[in-house]
């Protein structure tokens, strides 16, 4: 942030030479781009699984209560990764799955983003009692453990998918009202926006147009933590029986309706934890590919 | 001064625990807390096996292993021909346990048994309401405040109870848990300080084994009460080590961490049977899983939607899906073939998809709620999701789409009984004193709709046959009431029933003697180990 | 400094009272009727319901409700469990040196792998080693606990019986509690075997829920190294000569651990959120387990009280960090 005028550039002019130099830095780190490559490959998995998935994930096979995966001598190479205690094929549902924990890290991110954005910009805008006020309850919000208050507040809206997004979201907007909040106010003295306001700029435009697009770098490499941390804390969610409900193919939820095979049918067991922890791995490699190349702090001259 | 005794006892456990070779410690993995030890305050299976069946004893028993009445506190008891009056005789001697919170200085008497039940139904008692919000479930559940007239006191050695009108069940009901017989003399002594809470967390019976300790969550210890009335057991300690978690449990037992686990993961069972260091108890619970269509709603007011809706189920799939290898007996009536007045002629709808379509056709039923309880497992019903996925997939077949209401146990219960509930509604029961009445009148008499019967169901026919079976004392005029009345349940099908569940306990090797309970409790009295 | 530290907390009043409001009013928005919640398997009759209610204030304003709730709170009074019928203060206290006591091994756990493995990693920038390392911190960091928690047990107490599989102690020894750490109460039991049954107990429970906080102290540590290391200071220090041990160890290493302490405090809302799937999984009696448990059970009073409980213990200790960190940095407390 010492140097305004290398930022501006890239919002005003030359978007395809802002990208292309992003991507020479993202591209150095080797795990950012192997995290990008199996990330597109989750999105195409969950936007095509009814055609890639074998079976349709709801279908009950009833003569194959919890075969064992194809390569097992109990197995079945009609299902690849075996079934599960209703006889439902594994990997059809992990596949199905995918749209899932990446449709609630896509929502969340949105949803506690735009709010975190619009806080953070009215508070560190108007400052005075707004800030105050916000600041409290941003305040007031994190002094809950994150996996406590989404659990408390599913059990008062009601255990499912969208209100578990819906809690998840609340917990995680404070991080991005704050980070928002704290770069407008040390852009919003900088010469280039006292230069918007006298030429007469009003306050919404000051704050979109103006200011916000200079705060950018951080709320992107914020929001790709989030959306790990939002899969992680649905799964967890469903794990413990207030997430998304059954038959929905979601990762943790099915984790937690095999539990009680851990001993007679790993597989049921291992491969949605699996699922999610390739998920988070790969979007945590992504963010971390991000940070250093959006984080002017750290590239090297 | 206080604290230091129990440091000096529990050292002196210690010793015994940990010093000596022949102290006999037996370990059991139960499946949750007990809310408190005061059996008369608590319904669940988990507190019973805490309280009652260990610490506690009462006028008359169920033999062990059995749903039959044998003698207990009172050696004997005589029964006026009206039916009104139980005169029972009190065994003479029998000692309260001696802890380090309470030393008795007399036996038990007729006080005491008065005590037990009128503090039950007394609401001017102190201990009514000694508790914060408690309230005594079980008694007021099994109607005693309405058949109890009176409890005399003829002479130290014998009581009397009389009845506002004949009750058959009566002494099944004083052999059930709500009935433990508790020391007055010890409840006085806590009213005099104030301490009244102390009697659900500090508990003094006459069972066989006594309370030393609770850390909450955790572990209960217990040691054999050496005044036992039947005599001393032959293990010292008993421990009771809380593991809500079934994988977990099963792993304990195969670790050696305890020595007898309940209700194993039915997935499990082959395993274990296959286990050469543990042995598995099996036995046809006293139970029954169903789902009750609401009677009073159209089509579902017609008695052949009811049939078709359960024949479009297959059941045997169901089942097997539900209970894995751990098995179910399909069930043709409400009651379990192992109780008596069960109905061998009665057969529940067969599996026809294809009839079924037809009458649900006509009957122009294309729409249903089919409710499945969240994140819980019964014995009658291992998983009402998945139990809910099944039969939705089934009646998708026949034209029916089930939208699937799923709440946490608390809120489905309370929801579901109301009257005007939609669609089917999955429950179901464990029996608590081995009397068919238990199941019929508790479960779809008249008086029970908006309470337990989920079904809002009540016909003339099959009322009359429940209430006359229970006031004759005669068993093979009540066989016949009970049967009849299994004939009319099948022709009406108010519900459709899923199965009894097996039950299963499963102990190590080295346990001796273990003897598993038709009603579900899991009792230690005359249990050993061999090392 | 004092003023520091009273000005803080009056940054903290307006929280609080946010809090009691959040605490007092999840309650009464949960689905469902409380009253009915207390009924059991039976049901209720409707004169008990009226009895109940008025028991428990729901017939009176909501305004008085909350004032009672206030003014109980304020003297230690959190109500009484509707499961247990105990009060729920005794509860939380039987409870919270359990999750005490494995969230400080946690913690424990991941400094000392945390801290040097960020220090080596730094070191050898670049490097495989620095590359392995990070990249296994950075697995941990996304791995669902509760999946790693199961996949442990199987292995190390299912498979290898190496571990025992779940509690605090095996229950062969038996003491009362004296401070609630089992650590502690089984020295003092002089019991043989007691400490070491204490310590198998808590090692696989410590590495799942130390995993996530090892995985950030480790990153953080190292970048913070790495910030040092190109200051000025340490280059000048290199320059004159001074081996590459000393200047990591007694330059650079002091510099670079105020951040990670940071980090460290912050991590306690990461570990009582962490607790409450660890203790899930380990059948750990402590205060997440039975939060969640209460949440099953829908026992509002506990739920109610170990919410605000539970806050208040993460503010406290929040504090104690900023506390702390204004000791060790005296920049900040000019401000």
């Amino acid at each position: 942030m010492t140097d305004t005028t290398e930022i501006v550039p890239v919002v005003s002019t030359g978007r395809f030479a802002g990208l292309r130099e992003f991507w020479h830095y993202f591209s150095q780190s080797r795990g950012a781009v192997l995290g990008l490559v199996v990330f597109i490959l989750l999105i195409l998995v969950a936007l095509f699984a009814p055609w890639i998935a074998p079976h349709d994930p709801t279908e009950q096979y009833k003569q194959f209560f919890l075969a064992p995966p194809a390569w097992d001598p109990g197995g079945n190479p009609q299902f690849l990764l075996g079934t599960d205690p209703v006889g439902r094929d594994i990997l059809s549902r992990l596949i199905h799955g995918a749209r899932f924990s990446l449709l609630i890290g896509a929502m969340v991110v949105v949803l506690s983003v735009v709010g975190g954005i619009v806080l953070g910009l009215v508070a560190g805008y108007f400052r005075g009692w707004v800030d105050v006020v916000i600041m409290r309850v941003m305040d007031l919000i994190l002094a809950f453990p994150p996996l406590l208050l989404a659990l408390v507040l599913v059990t008062v809206l009601g255990p499912g998918l969208v209100n578990a997004m819906l809690a998840i979201a609340l917990t995680l907007q404070p991080y991005f009202a704050r980070l928002v909040r704290g770069s407008v106010m040390a852009e919003r003295n900088r010469e280039y926006v006292t230069s918007a306001r006298l030429a007469g700029a009003g306050h919404f435009r000051l704050m979109l147009v103006t200011i916000l697009p200079n705060c950018l770098a951080p709320i992107i490499v914020q929001a790709t933590l989030s959306f790990s941390d939002a899969i992680l804390n649905a799964a967890a969610l469903g794990f413990l029986g207030l997430g998304a409900q059954p038959p929905t193919p979601e990762w943790g939820t099915m984790l937690a309706n095999a539990r009680e095979f851990i001993q007679r049918a790993p597989w049921v067991v291992t491969f949605p934890g699996l699922c999610i922890l390739v998920t988070v791995l790969a979007i945590n490699l992504i963010g971390d590919g991000l940070r250093d190349a959006l984080d002017p702090k750290l590239k090297r001259s | 001064m206080k604290s230091a005794k129990i440091l000096l006892t529990a050292a002196a456990l210690a010793v015994v625990l940990g010093g000596s070779a022949y102290a006999k410690t037996l370990v059991y993995c139960s499946e949750g807390s007990p809310a408190n030890f005061d059996p008369g305050t608590t319904t669940g299976g988990n507190d019973f096996d805490a309280s009652s069946r260990t610490i506690y004893s009462r006028l008359v028993e169920f033999k062990h292993g059995s749903t039959e009445v044998e003698p207990g506190l009172a050696e004997s008891w005589d029964i006026s021909p009206d039916g009104l009056t139980y005169t029972f005789h009190l065994r003479k001697g029998v000692k309260f346990q001696s802890t380090d919170y309470f030393t008795p200085t007399r036996d038990l008497n007729a006080d005491d048994v008065i005590f037990s039940f009128m503090r039950q139904q007394d609401d001017k008692s102190p201990w009514f309401t000694y508790l914060p919000n408690l309230s005594y479930d079980y008694y007021v559940g099994m109607d005693m405040p309405k058949y109890t007239k009176e409890w005399k006191k003829v002479d130290d050695n014998t009581v009397q109870l009389v009845l506002t009108e004949p009750n058959a069940p009566m002494l099944a009901n004083l052999a059930m848990d709500f009935a433990s017989i508790v020391s007055k003399e010890y409840a006085d002594k806590l009213q005099a300080s104030g301490n009244l809470a102390d009697f659900a967390s500090k508990p003094i019976g006459t069972g066989p084994f006594q309370f030393v300790d609770y850390q909450v969550d955790s572990t209960i210890r217990y040691a054999a009460n050496p005044d036992y009335y039947k005599g001393k057991e032959k293990i010292d300690n008993l421990i009771f080590s809380i593991v809500s978690n079934a994988t977990t449990r099963l792993e304990k037992i195969r670790a050696g961490e305890c020595d007898v686990m309940a209700y194993p993961n039915p997935a499990d069972v082959p395993s274990i049977k296959a286990d050469a260091n543990l042995t598995t108890y099996e036995q046809a619970g006293l139970n029954i899983g169903y789902m009750s269509y609401n009677t009073t709603l159209p089509p579902l007011d017609k008695p052949e939607v009811r049939h078709a809706l359960n024949m479009a189920i297959d059941r045997d799939a169901l089942i097997k899906a539900l209970f894995q290898d751990a098995g179910a007996t399909p069930a043709n009536n409400l009651i379990p073939p192992t109780m008596w007045s069960w109905n061998k002629d009665v057969k529940f709808d067969k599996y026809d998809p294809d009839a079924a379509k037809k009458v649900l056709a006509a009957a122009g039923l294309t729409k249903i709620d089919l409710w499945a309880a969240a994140e819980i497992s019964r014995p009658y019903n291992p998983s009402f999701q998945r139990a809910a996925e099944l039969i939705q997939a089934d009646w998708a077949k026949v034209g029916v789409t089930a939208n699937i209401i799923s709440e946490e146990w608390t809120k489905y219960r309370a929801d579901g009984k109301k009257k005007d509930r939609s669609g089917a509604f999955q429950i179901g029961w464990s029996g608590d004193n081995g009397d068919p009445d238990n199941f019929f009148a508790t479960l779809f008499s008249c008086s029970a709709i908006g309470v337990s019967n989920y079904s809002s169901w009540c016909d003339k026919d099959f009322e009359n046959d429940i209430q006359k079976a229970k006031t004759t004392s005669d068993i093979a005029e009540r066989t016949k009431y009970y049967q009849d009345a299994q004939v009319v349940f099948a022709k009406e099908a108010p519900a459709f029933l899923l199965a009894h569940s097996q039950v299963y306990v499963v102990t190590d090797k080295k346990v001796q003697g273990f003897v598993q309970d038709p009603l579900g409790m899991h009792r230690f009295d005359g249990v050993d180990v061999t090392e | 400094m004092l003023r520091y530290i009273l000005n803080k907390l009056a940054l903290i009043v307006p929280t609080l009272i946010g809090i009691t409001i959040c605490a007092f009013g999840f309650v009464r928005l949960l689905p469902g009727d409380p009253i009915l919640a207390l009924a059991g398997e039976h049901g209720v009759t409707p004169e008990r319901y009226e009895q109940l209610k008025v028991q428990f204030g729901f017939d009176r304003p909501i305004w008085e409700q909350y004032g009672h709730y206030i003014w109980d709170a304020l003297h230690g009074d959190f109500g009484v469990s509707i499961s247990t019928h105990r009060p729920v203060v005794t509860e939380f206290l039987a409870l919270f040196p359990a999750t005490v006591e494995l969230s400080l091994c946690a913690i424990i756990f991941a400094i000392l792998l945390g801290i040097p493995a960020g220090i080596f990693a730094a070191t050898r920038r670049g490097t495989v080693v620095d590359q392995g390392l990070m990249g296994t911190a950075l697995v941990g960091y996304s791995m669902p606990i509760f999946w790693w928690g199961l996949l442990l047990i199987i292995f190390f107490s299912g498979y290898l019986h190496w571990t025992p599989v779940s509690g605090r102690i095996d229950v062969q020894y038996f003491f009362k509690p004296v401070t609630g750490f089992m650590l502690i109460d089984s020295l003092l039991s002089g019991q043989k075997g007691a400490f070491h049954s204490v310590v198998m107990h808590l090692i696989l429970p410590t590495i799942v829920l130390g995993t996530i906080p090892l995985a950030v102290i480790a990153r953080q540590t190292r970048s913070a190294m790495l910030e040092v290391m190109g200051e000025d200071y340490v280059r000048t220090a290199r320059a004159k000569g001074l081996k590459a041990r000393r200047v990591i160890g007694l330059h650079a290493l002091r510099n670079a651990l105020i951040p990670v302490v940071t980090t460290i405090g912050l991590q306690v809302g990461v570990l009582l959120a962490g607790a409450i799937l660890t203790e899930s999984i380990f059948a750990w009696p402590g205060i997440g387990k039975w939060m969640v448990d209460s949440i099953y059970k829908r026992d509002y009073v506990v739920v109610q009280a170990g919410l605000l409980l539970i806050a208040l213990i993460v503010m406290g200790v929040n504090l104690l960090v900023d506390v702390l960190y204004a000791v060790v940095n005296p920049r900040i407390r000019v401000q």
